[in-house]
């Protein structure tokens, strides 16, 4: 087997801030081999997007890491600030959570899709690069002519394929797509997700996908990891993690995305008991124990480490849920 | 920017935050829960009370806090450093215009006097009018910007555009015409920098008017029957203050700059000389085309040190009360 | 119409609004005031009589009748200036040239230099030279213009100590020495070397605070994170992206903040005895000349309300946002 596309080893990050530090990541391994899909939920700040952009190192420099990520084999953390240039964007990119901020509302579309091409291909004349530019705009439905608009003149959701577009630019062999759908709506959503799956097809590429959304991963992605509190809490394939999942959380989770029409689903939404521990108050023990059903008296103490719960699958949790529980009382 | 985040919390109507121990209850067990009014006011005292810990952590703050202390010491204790008559033209001791001696540590000016006395009596002149004119515009400004955002008719309108002339026309070629015409006192001089300087504050005021109005619980007092005084001055200005005194600090650096400004130009009362009344003294009566810098260096000094003091405390306060602003600080 | 130009006829149609305003407020100012006008005109000068009269004639016509003869040229004025016995008018058009030759020469200078010490300390903020600089243009921020003046005035024109007095104390130019002659030209310069750096400093205080600031808005925004992810160096992420966004609310500040232009203007032209208008105002307000201050401070405030309505077109045509 070839070294996987992307790889984090025992990764941890902590934001250091005036109120103290927020371990944000606390020990994520994950392997992805190349032409992969990999989906990741969990709730909010649970840490992936803090993960997602430790890929192409691009947390503040406030923030202390540990651990390796691997793109291609070679360590992003460890490498000398030319070579991660020259990585950046052109083996891996990403599409960032709320991308309706990440365009430059003063300089034209075109040009911002145009910019990392001229960049990482400096042999290409400007003709080709503005032919490239045509042609990523097409591929994500977006009629060239709108490279000349400036970010304000077009909808969310054109601008969010702006942003896939420009993901693309380059070729890379990796895509980060960090909630590329939040703030669109339902509609726009489907369309813009099914953009980016069709060309992550199309093209072969690996893909991490992060997302609340269940349903979309376990429709888009082979495999899928569910984070809690800066740690990955189950892993293994997305419809037996998102179905039946071993892990308490992985259930609760998806308790809270009924689908209609699945009789699984047919109890009430289950909102989770309380709020997720703050990334600097989490104690010894299971994190998800104060607010697990299922937590007995033993998982608030010592570390409860990933282990083999089936085939290719890993979860957190000392008494794994079996596939015929019921999860939900 | 989104004013509504800037505040420090609503001082009223808000998510209630338990009043601390020992605050709120002195009608002893057994009273009915403490009334609304006290609750607001020791909420609104932990809020002060956590503002000066926040404060006393400034490096900046608390050294303009420092000199401000030494300045007024000094301001108060003029007359007690040097008697009244030390100042006065026809009882001066000294020879016109001399270098530093042991005698006059500062020189003298053209009439003999020591300039240490002058420049010592002419803090007290320096501070009164600028805190004066300060509050004065202060004034001004709160009344015009707050009616100019809570009323929403023509009324407003008015106002504002009011407000807006008043901010475009140059500060300095008004205050000359103003001060002018209305003759060179001390109280003149308040007068013409309380009444130019009072736009920014305006408009400041009104657009945090309007970011409070939006909020719930102006409304339910609106739904009650309460009426325009009511809210303004139990709802509207408690939340609008904080912001307006971090301004005032601010201000009155200007204020102060003002001063010294006009009195140089002549403008000042001649009988009681401020810093800038010094000034104009020194270049009147050629002290720079003889050289006697001694004349000249100390008031400015003092006019730096002050304007400065109030300049990095207003700083603070302002990262205090609005975080998102402050981060520029 | 499109959006564009709704926009621009807007901010023009606001800036005579204030001009209008000025304008009223102007001419009622000093026909509103108690006590003999006359008095107020010619205060401590020796005016001859025909003067006075054509004066009194002048204010005993109806307001309303004088208010519009007022309206209708304001430029026009029909009292002459009481200590140069000239028309206003005349009096400043002599001086308008010195004072944009200074004013502009230290706005020029102190624009690039204040905006490259805000790039280079918000960009960096916290660090050491962010940390001396803001120090500095804080320190340079609270000083009176004027002293500063006064203070280079006597270090280097006059001379202190050791240090000599090399540059001239005062004025635009050597009595005698052709102006329009190369060596005029060098000494219009020589002498503005002091004046121009006073005002320079002053401003560049000013405008490194506000760059550093609007830069520092932009340091969190989420098109820099994308930017550096795309592989850019750390340069030109901040010179493509993150200093034209930062630029476009400093280059509006700095036009809006002319008033303050203005007072540095008034005092360090008199400082300096530079004759522009900065000093005509203070000969005036010594005298004090009713008339010519009256004139001074409509042309300084129409210099700011124009400067005003530049800004807004400039922001119009610099940010797509409001171009649309
Ligand atoms: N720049 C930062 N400085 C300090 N703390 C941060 C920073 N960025 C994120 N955090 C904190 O780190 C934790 C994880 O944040 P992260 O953005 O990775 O969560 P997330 O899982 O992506 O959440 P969401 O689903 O809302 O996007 C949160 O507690 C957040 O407050
Ligand atoms: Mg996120």
């Amino acid at each position: 087997m070839t070294a996987p596309a992307l790889e984090f080893r025992d990764l941890h990050l902590t934001y250091r801030t005036a109120d103290g530090p927020i371990p944000a990541v606390r020990g994520v391994s994950l392997a992805l081999p190349a032409g992969a899909s990999l989906g990741i939920a969990g709730e909010s700040g649970s840490g992936k997007s803090t993960l997602a952009s430790t890929v192409l190192r691009l947390q503040p420099r406030s923030a202390t890491v540990t651990g390796q990520v691997l793109v291609d084999g070679e360590d992003v953390l460890g490498m000398t600030f030319k070579r991660l240039r020259a990585l950046r964007w052109a083996q891996a990119s990403i599409v960032f959570q709320g991308a309706l901020h990440g365009l430059n509302p003063i300089q034209r579309v075109g040009d911002q899709v145009a910019e990392p091409i001229a960049l990482h291909e400096p042999s290409i004349g400007t003709d080709d690069v503005h032919r490239r530019v045509g042609e990523l705009f097409e591929q994500v439905g977006l009629p060239p002519a709108r490279a000349a608009a400036y970010p304000h003149q077009l909808s969310g959701g054109q601008r969010q394929r702006v942003m896939i577009a420009m993901a693309l630019a380059c070729r890379p062999r990796i895509i980060v797509a960090d909630e590329p759908t939040t703030a669109l709506d339902v509609m726009v959503q489907a369309q813009v997700l099914r953009v980016l799956t069709d060309l992550v097809a199309e093209l072969g590429l690996t893909l991490v996908l992060i997302s609340h959304d269940l349903s979309v991963l376990a429709d888009t992605c082979q495999r899928a990891a569910v984070m809690y509190a800066g740690r990955v809490v189950e892993e293994g394939p997305s419809t037996a993690v998102f179905e039946r999942g071993a892990h308490p959380y992985s259930r609760a989770l998806a308790a809270a995305f009924p689908r209609v029409g699945d009789p699984r689903f047919r109890y009430a939404p289950a909102g989770l008991p309380g709020d997720p521990p703050f990334p600097g108050e989490v104690g010894e023990g299971c994190p998800f124990a104060p607010r697990c059903p299922h937590s007995r008296p033993d998982c608030t103490s010592g570390e409860v480490q990933l282990a083999a719960v089936g085939p290719g699958r890993e979860a957190a949790c000392r008494y794994p849920l079996l596939d015929d529980d019921e999860g939900l009382r | 920017m989104s004013v509504r985040d800037a505040l420090p919390g609503p001082a009223e109507g808000g998510p209630a935050t338990p009043p601390p121990t020992g605050a709120g209850a002195p009608d002893g067990p057994g009273a009915g829960p403490p009334s609304r009014r006290r609750l607001a006011r020791a909420r609104r005292s932990a809020a002060r009370r956590r503002a000066w810990a926040q404060f006393r952590r400034s490096r900046s703050g608390m050294a303009g806090l420092l000199v401000l202390v030494g300045f007024g010491l000094v301001a108060l204790l003029a007359p007690v450093l040097f008697p009244p008559e030390t100042i006065s033209v026809t009882d001066a001791t000294g020879e016109p215009m001399a270098p530093p001696t042991a005698g006059f540590p500062l020189g003298t000016d053209e009439s003999g006097r020591s300039i240490l006395a002058l420049v010592v009596w002419g803090a007290r002149v320096s501070l009164v009018v600028g805190l004066a004119a300060t509050l004065m515009s202060m004034l001004i400004g709160t009344v015009i910007g707050v009616m100019a955002g809570h009323f929403a008719g023509w009324f407003g309108v008015a106002l504002n555009r009011f407000t807006d002339w008043f901010l475009v026309i140059p500060f300095l070629p008004l205050a000359i015409v103003l001060a002018t015409v209305l003759g060179a006192s001390l109280l003149n001089i308040i007068i013409v920098i309380g009444v130019t300087s009072w736009p920014g504050t305006a408009r400041l005021v009104r657009a945090q008017t309007l970011a409070v109005s939006a909020r719930p619980y102006l409304e339910r007092a609106r739904a009650l029957g309460g009426g325009d005084w009511h809210q303004m001055s139990r709802h509207v200005l408690p939340n609008v203050m904080p912001l307006v005194l971090a301004n005032t600090t601010l201000m009155v650096a200007l204020a102060i700059l003002s001063e010294t400004t006009l009195s140089f130009l002549g403008l000042g009362d001649p009988l009681r000389p401020s810093w800038g009344g010094i000034l104009d003294g020194a270049f009147t009566n050629g002290a720079m085309s003889v050289g006697a810098w001694w004349y000249v260096l100390p008031p400015g000094l003092c006019v730096v040190a002050v304007v400065l003091a109030f300049t990095l405390i207003g700083r603070t306060l302002e990262t205090i009360v609005d975080p998102r602003r402050g981060v520029r600080a | 119409m499109g959006p564009g130009a709704r926009y621009a006829l807007r901010s023009v149609a606001s800036g005579l609004g204030t001009l209008l305003f000025v304008v009223v407020f102007n001419f009622f100012l000093f026909r509103m005031l108690p006590g003999d006008p006359i008095g107020l005109y010619t205060r401590g000068r020796n005016v001859p009589p025909e003067q006075i009269e054509a004066l009194r004639a002048e204010l005993d016509r109806p307001l309303l009748e004088q208010f519009v003869t007022y309206l209708a040229n304001p430029f026009a004025s029909t009292i002459n200036s009481a200590r140069y016995n000239q028309p206003v008018w005349t009096l400043i058009g002599d001086r308008v040239w010195a004072t944009l030759l200074l004013v502009g020469t230290a706005i020029v200078l102190a624009s690039i230099l204040g905006t490259w010490i805000g790039i280079r300390a918000g960009w960096r903020r916290g660090e050491r030279f962010d940390r001396v600089s803001t120090g500095v243009t804080l320190t340079l921020y609270s000083m009176p213009e004027f002293w500063l003046g006064m203070i280079l005035l006597i270090t280097f024109g006059v001379g202190v100590g050791f240090v000599p007095g090399v540059f001239p104390i005062g004025g635009i130019i050597t009595p005698g020495v052709d102006p329009t002659s190369l060596a005029g030209v060098l000494d219009v310069m020589w002498h503005m070397v002091l004046p121009v750096t006073t005002l320079m400093v002053v401003y560049l205080a000013e405008y490194a605070l506000v760059m550093r600031a609007s830069l520092i808005d932009e340091l969190g925004e989420d098109y820099l994170t994308v930017a550096r992810a795309k592989g850019l160096m750390d340069k030109v992420v901040r010179r493509r992206h993150a200093v034209p966004n930062a630029l476009l609310p400093t280059v509006t500040l700095i036009l809006l903040n002319l008033g303050f232009v203005v007072s540095g203007a008034i005092t360090v032209e008199t400082v300096f005895s530079w004759p522009g208008l900065g000093l005509l105002s203070y000969d005036a307000l010594r005298g004090p000349d009713i008339a010519l201050l009256q004139a001074i401070f409509l042309l300084f405030s129409i210099g700011v309300i124009v400067a005003n309505i530049i800004a807004d077109l400039l922001y119009a045509v610099l940010d797509p946002r409001v171009r649309a």
